[in-house]
């Protein structure tokens, strides 16, 4: 596992927040020379803890208003039927994530629709007849914040 | 507006952030320069947000992540305000979401093993205002992660 610094720690907060920033920048940023920036860039992409980016856009403004949390308890488990599932759900278009968790459902999937009846066709033409679905569970997404985490 | 162009664009991008600008264009079928001009236009009106870094917290050893659901003591008028607050100030939540359904609140958090995650849950998290119920759902393995709209 990659030791941080602080200035490594402080590289990826900025980064995470803008991910367009040019190592010139971040040098200038915390007292380092372009270079030297770079190099501790490729160093954490290099390990890994730089893992591509994200483009965050106005769901709302393209017509997308409305996201759902789902969580899915399957009817029948075994093998065969958690990759029948998996192969299913990850095929829709309106389903952005699919996590396989423990707990009181077995996946967790985040849905986007353009409204509530949108969202309701979704629902009842795609993810109801999704094989060996059980009990789902919907939760409307109000607000959402990404939070810097354990970056010091 | 936009028009069709600008929802090829944005359906490229969004399914594939890292690419350089020149593939974009070439998927989206447009050249370079106009491709550059309207990624700043998108910008500029806001419809395109931000690009930013993901970080991988297994890298920096964080092993365990957890989904915990609150419903919150509503009969308190600053239940929303004062729980979020407080979940602000724990370093290990890396995310907050509010919901209209059954769960009020869903926090994000990480912990490098599960004693450190029986450490933060009981420290941090316990400890959090206005709590009604919590459940948790333990990430076994994120099947599908994408920023993808069907444009």
């Amino acid at each position: 596992m990659i030791d941080l610094d602080d200035t490594d720690r402080a590289l990826l907060r900025d980064l995470a927040r803008d991910g367009t920033l040019s190592a010139g920048e971040l040098g200038r940023r915390h007292g380092l020379s372009q270079p030297a920036a770079w190099r501790r860039v490729k160093r954490l992409t290099d390990a890994g803890v730089l893992k591509g980016q994200r483009v965050l856009v106005d769901r709302a403004a393209l017509g997308f208003g409305v996201t759902v949390f789902l969580g899915v308890k399957l009817a029948t488990k075994g093998r065969v039927s958690l990759e029948d599932f998996e192969r299913a759900v990850t095929a829709i278009p309106e389903v952005q994530v699919v996590q396989h968790v423990l707990g009181l459902f077995d996946y967790r999937l985040r849905v986007v629709a353009r409204d509530i009846s949108d969202f309701e066709r979704v629902l009842r033409r795609r993810i109801m007849t999704l094989p060996g679905v059980g009990q789902v569970e919907a939760n409307v997404v109000l607000s959402e914040e990404a939070r810097p985490g354990p970056l010091g | 507006m936009l028009d069709d162009s600008d929802r090829r664009l944005l359906r490229h991008l969004l399914a594939e952030p890292g690419l350089p600008t020149a593939a974009l264009a070439e998927r989206a079928g447009l050249t370079t320069a106009t491709c550059w001009r309207r990624l700043e236009r998108l910008a500029d009106s806001g419809v395109i947000q931000a690009r930013q870094a993901v970080v991988n917290w297994r890298a920096l050893g964080y092993e365990v992540e957890v989904s915990l659901r609150f419903t919150l003591d509503k009969t308190h008028p600053r239940a929303f305000d004062e729980f979020l607050a407080a979940a602000r100030e724990v370093p290990e939540v890396i995310g907050v979401e509010t919901f209209l359904g059954r769960v009020d609140v869903r926090l994000n958090v990480i912990a490098r093993d599960l004693p450190h995650y029986q450490q933060i849950y009981r420290e941090r998290i316990l400890t959090l205002p206005h709590i009604n119920d919590i459940e948790a759902l333990m990430l076994i393995a994120t099947i599908k992660d994408s920023a993808g709209l069907p444009l």
